[in-house]
């Protein structure tokens, strides 16, 4: 594996905004999950959940709701009062429309999704028709007293059910008139008498009308007569979100003390119809509160405060027990947030609002193997870049030689030149930029920082020569066969000769930059690609898929290369298939051409192609225990995997020259210490 | 008197009642609970014993009504037997046998003319359920060997094996696995549960219960968990919902009658109700006292009972109020007390709840009272050092109380407290008299009292380790109106600093004896003087005692040498000594008898002797296996009188010890057959029946009609038996119809028994008359008034019932014959 110093980067203060809410799209098993600063994410879940498409957010833009309609286009609402779709595309929001009552609590899809529902402030529920291109309001149902918080339409689509403040309205939405209000129990545990707010409603085929309230209770009425006929107190404080299965015999509560309650309709007897909703099994997998939760026909999807995105398979409903049926817990983004200007070492951290440059420290000490090296110089903060206009940052870059920084909002594209001298930083931005550089996904200083390549959302690559003073456009490359579907990873080779570009669903395209004119694509694959990056001299592109395989390309010779042949040929490890995270950064060490660099959130990874690849009986993860072994053992057992995980969480490692390594580490402890306190509960025995 | 058998050691009571579930009968006015060898069956009204159905020859394992007659119950036991009886009379009606050892028995509702029993096949910790077919078969003694396996591998417990809904399908638990059979589709399903290597996670199952009217299956957990299993006919959908409340195991677990609510309980000692499977929903029944080892409700729904860890059963109402409580003997303690003679009570004292005093009444197998010494919360967790009643001694007449309590924390100061309890006659209760903190420096080893009926004021004396014996006597407290007493130190006496270990009170009280390390030291009593020293070494007394009676000059001590000496006082010398290893050495208040229970390897053996004579009185080898803990003479209310010179030292005491594994035994002359043939078949359910209001206006009623035909016999001398009196009548009538013979065959009895058999009847006159002539000669002339009065109050109709006894109506019949004579005269006199 060879050994490296190690900068170990602790201060990059990224905290994971919290979500507010997730919505699955059962026909593409895909999941929205919006977050309280107005960002939007896509992940896929059959591509082992992983984060596909990113819509940065709004300062004036809070997503109360977002859902699904019309097969699969994404609307979300919020208490800007706006209804947005977002188009999943070229992501980027395709338009905006006003709800005309005050800010927007909830918003509901029907059955058939042709249909938006939306719960106001004023009370009101607005229909909305979803036209083909656009949403038209079809007309208003019966005006309420109170906000409506939580809406769920009747699997029929004829009714509608609206929670709002202590009581839950049942709406006929032909007529549009009130048919049912069911009044909550104001009785509270605590002596006060305080409101009961329902934050969730679901509304079954059977009439039955679920409720989640304030005082934590999980409610199930009778719409037809408005009765109460169960009731589950789940926690002392507030039951905050429920989903119910498309079968409609399994739900999922979540609760302000982070406990996510399974739901379950199970028949009393074996033998007959008659069946109960029982509450099954608890799981705690957050500390915060529950803001969302969704039901997928295999898991239980739940977010809240703290972050978190939980993905719990049900177990009973997994068939194979595979990757599929673990646990997974969506922290971090599976985008770069890091940028690295090797030659000077300097590191660029994009937060949501602001961009932070820091120097890495320094050493003159040589220890041995683990050791930890006293620094000669400390880690400096040289600069922050705070965001312009409303709009939070949604890529930005480093150039290597560490003179360009340029990062770009949803709609403006900034760039600067910095003079970094004697410690001292100076920063001029470019004024003048292209138009076409102002809706930017992404952004790549070539490797000598003379171009800059920027994917930008419809779907075409720009290539711009740096200079002093301006900038100079090059070249556009405009996508193929008139796709429009953005193109966020972007891959260069150091000798400036190539370009590859992945898209999510469109593969992996190589542009020539010599010739600027498209070189090739690389073979189609069912998995969204997570990182890709280009070997020096050789130009070979190496691809990581989402289900953890790894291609080599060879660019020049437009094929796979012997080895990336031979790894399929011969199978992964078990045990790295299995991994939870997608590799999110490949790098490549300049003097060892066989060796590739890569990482993902939980290990470090030198894959070593001269060496042997390990079948499912070798132990995977043997660095440590092969160290102590004998020279005639470590020869027979090593392999081309040489996995570390001493760095975890690792947000970002790259290579800074021959022997040294950056690695971005952000413990969770440090996270946790940011988040407000919990809601604080009763421990036995303490 | 009786006739001579061996003289066999018995158990004596004083058994488990909380071994197995308690059953309740279909009308919730009967419980029935496993006691030993026997069933007994209580009242849940008034709390007492109305039968003890005896037969089994070894431990009952298992009891359930019979789901076909409600009025029948099955028992089983480690004999190898199932037996069918009829509790309301407590007639066993059949019995069973199955030839192998029985440890549970069910019998589901739903599944007829099969009963299912586990039993323990070849290896040692392999328990199988089976199904057993009883046949029908009108003799008495059935062999029953169809068996027929349905699940192996099970636990032994019946608590981890229950049947389902309808009898549909069975489940048990064992480890971490839960088996679900189902008998329709004859199918097995297993469910297992991780080991749970993580802090405060213990899956292992430890009972089971089922959901009487839906597929739900409640199972409890070491780790306090309560899981509810559904779906459980599928290998992959099932689920479980968890509750969580106990802290430690959860003990048991019932569902009510409907199923809407769960009960659990462990050893919080608080019974939980779960409403409707909701972890919130729940309902505490807290401080029952012990732990819950066992729950079971009632058929009716009205009643729950929990069987507890202090051999105690609570009969619960619905609402969670306790409604009775049955006490037996409390054995879950160490007995540092040993066992005593309440003087007043005559019942047996020892140690019983922890910092608790039991009174327990031997005739009637129960507790009959509880005193709380300690006075303290008592937190069941272990690791927690509580206060200990260490020793405690009554005074000859029961008057005075002295116990002592102590805590003794590792590396902590010992705590010792003395206290003295005063028995007041209005409230029939012992007051706390007297406290002493730190009665000693070092632990107490012995106390005794001096308090005969003609002193003044009653003495008591303590020893310590710390090498002291301290007297306190009764003296006024300092109260201006001198009417309190109170206990104080009147007297620290010591011996060459040596701990002191025992002391003892002659039987006249003048001469005390105080035993240090090796050395027995006497002190007059009025003078708290030494008079003589004692010692035969080597090794330190550990029992000292004098004769009683006739022997009253003797003293004995034992030493841990081996060695029964006896001194004789007058002559300050060892009048003899043997070797034996005595634990044990108590004399008879009652006679000049001691009896020392010596131990070897082989056992234990008894002798008892007189202190006077070198011959023991009667020796009884290996009386039982392990070490006996302590012994006790109780005074016999009737004095026996056996012949044989082996047991006259049990004519007027019964002898009672505790061995190691707290078996509370006796000895006892009758033998086996007859005290396992049912006593009394009369015993008349009825009479242990609650005394409503109701009861009183018609129980009134029928003893007056009782009464007034006797009355109207004396009168009119005819004698005609009552219903009763006939025996072949009260047999008709008393019992059960389902054991009787044919009416055709009852018929001729019947009849013959209305007829008045006049021979026979003259043949007893005879006799009768002589006797009564005689008695009467000697008789003064208060008792003509008497009857003379008897006769008015008849024509008033105004008798009470209890002068009349219905046995003596032939001999009255010749009185009033006689007075009728007499009658006349008197008559004319006036």
């Amino acid at each position: 594996m060879g050994e490296f110093k190690v900068h170990r980067v602790r201060f990059f203060n990224y905290v994971p905004v919290g979500i507010r809410c997730v919505a699955h799209n059962h026909q593409s098993n895909k999941l929205a999950v919006s977050r309280v600063d107005g960002s939007i994410e896509i992940y896929n879940l059959a591509a082992n959940s992983f984060q596909e498409k990113f819509f940065p957010g709004h300062e004036g833009r809070s997503t109360e709701a977002v859902c699904w309609a019309k097969g699969q286009r994404l609307f979300g609402a919020g208490l800007g009062g706006d209804i947005i779709e977002y188009d999943l595309e070229q992501l980027s929001v395709k338009y905006s429309v006003d709800g005309f009552g005050g800010p927007i609590w909830s918003m509901a899809a029907d059955p058939s999704g042709s249909y938006l529902a939306v719960g106001c402030e004023d009370g009101s529920v607005k229909l909305f028709h979803v036209t083909p291109d656009k949403i038209q309001l079809e007309r208003t149902l019966e005006r309420q007293k109170g906000r409506i918080l939580s809406l769920s339409w009747h699997p029929s689509g004829t009714h509608i059910a609206a929670g709002s403040i202590d009581y839950i309205a049942v709406l006929d939405v032909n007529s549009g008139s009130t048919t049912q209000k069911m009044l909550m129990d104001k009785r509270h545990p605590g002596s006060q008498r305080r409101r009961c707010v329902v934050w969730g409603v679901a509304f079954l085929s059977d009439g039955t009308v679920v409720s989640t309230d304030s005082a934590g209770m999980v409610q199930f009425w009778d719409s037809e007569t408005g009765t109460l006929v169960q009731t589950h107190p789940l926690a002392s404080s507030d039951a905050l979100s429920i989903a119910v299965a498309e079968k409609e015999d399994s739900m999922v509560v979540g609760t302000a003390e982070g406990t996510v309650f399974h739901f379950q309709l199970i028949p009393s007897r074996s033998d007959s119809k008659q069946s109960r909703w029982v509450r099954t099994k608890p799981f705690q997998h957050h500390t915060h509160d529950v803001r969302s939760v969704a039901h997928s026909p295999t898991a239980l999807i739940s977010g809240g405060v703290d972050a978190h995105l939980v993905i719990r398979p049900l177990m009973e409903k997994v068939e194979v027990k595979s990757y599929d049926a673990a646990l997974r817990k969506v922290t971090f983004p599976h985008r770069r947030l890091i940028s690295c200007a090797k030659k000077v070492q300097l590191l660029l951290f994009q937060f949501p609002q602001r961009l932070e440059l820091w120097r890495l420290g320094d050493t003159d000490a040589a220890g041995k193997n683990e050791d930890i090296l006293p620094l000669s110089r400390n880690a400096e903060h040289l600069l922050q870049l705070k965001k312009k206009g409303p709009e939070n940052i949604c890529c930005s870059c480093i150039s290597p030689c560490g003179s360009w920084i340029a990062y770009s909002t949803a709609s403006r594209f900034y760039l600067y030149r910095m003079n970094y001298e004697n410690n001292s930083v100076s920063i001029k931005r470019v004024s003048k930029v292209p138009k076409f550089l102002n809706s930017t996904l992404q952004i790549l200083f070539s490797a000598d920082s003379t171009k800059l390549f920027v994917a930008s959302n419809q779907g075409s690559l720009h290539a711009v020569q740096l200079s002093e003073g301006a900038l100079k456009h090059l070249h556009t490359f405009h996508p193929q066969s008139g796709t429009l579907e953005a193109m966020p990873l972007l891959a260069v080779s150091p000798d400036g000769n190539w370009l590859a570009a992945a898209g999510m669903s469109s593969g992996v395209s190589i542009y020539d930059l010599k010739h600027l004119k498209p070189h090739c694509t690389v073979p189609a694959y069912n998995f969204p690609v997570t990182a890709l990056a280009i070997a020096p001299d050789t130009n070979n592109l190496v691809i990581a898929h989402s289900d953890q395989q790894i291609f080599e390309f060879s660019i020049p010779q437009k094929q796979y290369t012997d080895w990336s042949r031979k790894v399929q040929k011969h199978g992964l490890h078990y045990l790295w298939l299995e991994r939870d995270t997608p590799i999110t950064h490949i790098t490549f060490h300049p003097k060892r051409p066989t060796h590739i660099l890569l990482h993902d959130t939980y290990m470090f990874c030198i894959i070593d192609k001269s060496m042997p690849l390990p079948d499912d009986k070798t132990p995977l993860f043997n660095q440590l225990s092969l160290r102590e072994a004998s020279e005639n053992v470590r020869r027979r057992h090593a392999h081309a995997f040489k996995i570390s995980k001493k760095f975890q969480p690792l947000l970002f490692m790259d290579l800074l020259d021959e022997g040294t390594l950056v690695a971005v580490e952000r413990p969770l402890e440090d996270i946790i210490a940011q988040l407000p306190p919990p809601i604080k509960r009763k421990k036995f025995g303490t | 008197m009786v006739a001579e058998e061996n003289l066999r050691v018995v158990r004596s009571g004083g058994s488990k009642l909380n071994f197995r579930r308690a059953v309740f009968s279909a009308d919730s006015k009967y419980l029935f609970c496993v006691s030993g060898d026997f069933v007994k069956v209580f009242s849940t009204a008034t709390e007492g014993c109305m039968y003890v159905l005896q037969g089994h020859s070894n431990l009952v394992t298992g009891i359930q009504l019979n789901p076909q007659n409600h009025l029948q119950l099955y028992s089983c036991s480690l004999d190898g037997t199932v037996k069918l009886w009829d509790f309301i009379d407590g007639i066993l009606i059949k019995t069973f046998v199955v030839g192998c050892k029985l440890y549970a028995f069910f019998a589901p509702v739903h599944l007829e003319d099969s009963v299912f029993i586990i039993i323990n096949k070849e290896i040692p910790d392999g328990f199988q359920l089976a199904s057993l077919k009883l046949p029908k078969s009108p003799s008495q003694e059935v062999e029953a060997k169809e068996l027929s396996f349905v699940l192996d591998y099970i636990n032994q417990s019946p608590k981890c094996t229950a049947f389902g809904r309808e009898g549909q399908y069975v489940v048990a638990a064992r480890d971490l696995y839960l088996s679900v059979y189902f008998f329709k589709k004859k199918k097995t399903f297993r469910f297992s549960l991780p080991s749970g290597n993580k802090k405060n996670c213990n899956n292992i199952f430890t009972c089971v219960a089922c959901h009487p009217k839906e597929d739900c299956i409640a199972t409890g957990h070491q780790d306090g968990r309560i899981r509810l299993w559904r779906n459980f006919n599928d290998n992959k959908n099932y689920t479980y919902t968890s509750l969580h409340w106990h802290h430690d195991v959860v003990m048991d677990l019932a569902f009510s009658i409907e199923g809407t609510s769960l009960l659990s309980g462990g050893r919080e000692s608080v019974l939980v109700e779960w409403r409707g499977g909701i972890e919130k929903n729940k309902e505490f029944l807290p401080r029952l006292g012990g732990t819950i080892e066992h729950i079971s409700a009632s058929p009716g729904g009205d009643l729950f009972c929990t069987s507890h860890s202090d051999n105690k059963i609570m009969i619960i109402h619905r609402n969670l109020e306790v409604s009775a409580i049955i006490q037996g003997l409390v054995k879950d303690s160490v007995v540092n007390t040993g066992l005593m003679i309440d003087p007043r009570t005559k019942a047996l004292v020892m140690n019983g709840k922890p910092g608790h005093l039991q009174f327990y009444s031997l005739q009637n197998d129960k507790q009959l009272y509880n005193l709380d010494i300690v006075q303290q919360e008592y937190i069941n967790d272990p690791g927690l050092v509580h206060i200990e009643l260490m020793k405690a001694a009554f005074s000859s007449q029961g008057k005075w109380l002295a116990t002592v309590e102590q805590r003794h924390e590792k590396d902590a100061e010992l705590e010792l407290q003395m206290k003295l309890w005063e028995f007041n006659e209005q409230q029939q209760g012992f007051i706390l008299n007297t406290r002493i903190n730190m009665p000693h420096e070092d632990h107490v080893t012995a106390l005794c009292f001096s308090d005969t009926e003609n002193s003044e004021t009653p003495t008591l004396v303590t020893t310590s380790k710390d090498g002291h014996f301290k007297v306190w006597i009764l003296t006024d407290d300092s109260d201006i109106y001198k009417q309190a007493v109170g206990w104080t130190c009147d007297f620290v006496g010591s011996y060459h600093n040596y701990q002191a270990t025992n002391c003892c009170f002659s039987e006249d009280e003048s001469l005390l004896a105080v035993s240090f390390e090796e050395i027995i030291t006497i002190w007059d009593s009025a003078t708290w003087e030494l008079k003589c020293t004692f010692c035969q070494r080597p090794g330190k007394i550990k029992n000292l005692c004098f004769g009683r009676q006739t022997c009253c000059r003797y003293l004995l001590g034992t030493t841990e040498k081996s060695f029964l000496c006896c001194w004789n006082l007058l002559t300050c010398a060892l009048e003899w000594s043997v070797q034996l290893n005595v634990r044990v050495l108590e004399p008879d208040p009652n006679s000049d008898n001691i009896a020392a229970v010596s131990w070897s390897s082989g056992g234990s053996d008894l002798f008892v002797f007189k202190p006077s004579e070198p011959r023991p009185l009667c020796i009884q080898k290996s009386i039982c296996r392990e070490k006996v803990q302590c012994a006790v003479f109780v005074p016999r209310d009737v004095p026996e009188s056996f012949i044989s010179e082996d047991y006259q030292w049990l004519n007027k005491s019964q002898f009672y010890f505790l061995n190691e594994s707290q078996d509370l035994m006796t000895f006892s002359t009758k033998s086996p057959e007859e005290k396992l043939t049912p006593s009394s078949k009369q015993l008349i359910a009825e009479e242990s029946l609650p005394t409503t209001p109701f009861y009183f206006l018609m129980g009134k009623h029928r003893r007056q009609q009782e009464t007034n035909p006797n009355e109207m016999m004396a009168n009119e001398l005819v004698y005609h038996p009552s219903a009763e009196d006939i025996p072949a009548i009260s047999e008709l009538l008393q019992t059960p119809a389902h054991v009787l013979p044919s009416a055709s065959f009852l018929c001729s009895m019947f009849v013959n028994s209305l007829l008045i058999s006049k021979g026979t009847k003259s043949a007893e006159e005879i006799p009768d008359d002589i006797e009564m002539e005689n008695e009467k000669a000697t008789d003064d002339s208060d008792e003509e008034n008497d009857l003379s009065e008897k006769i008015q109050n008849a024509t008033n109709d105004t008798v009470t019932g209890d002068e009349i006894i219905p046995q003596l109506s032939k001999t009255q019949e010749k009185e009033l014959r006689k007075l009728r004579k007499v009658d006349y005269s008197w008559m004319c006199s006036l």
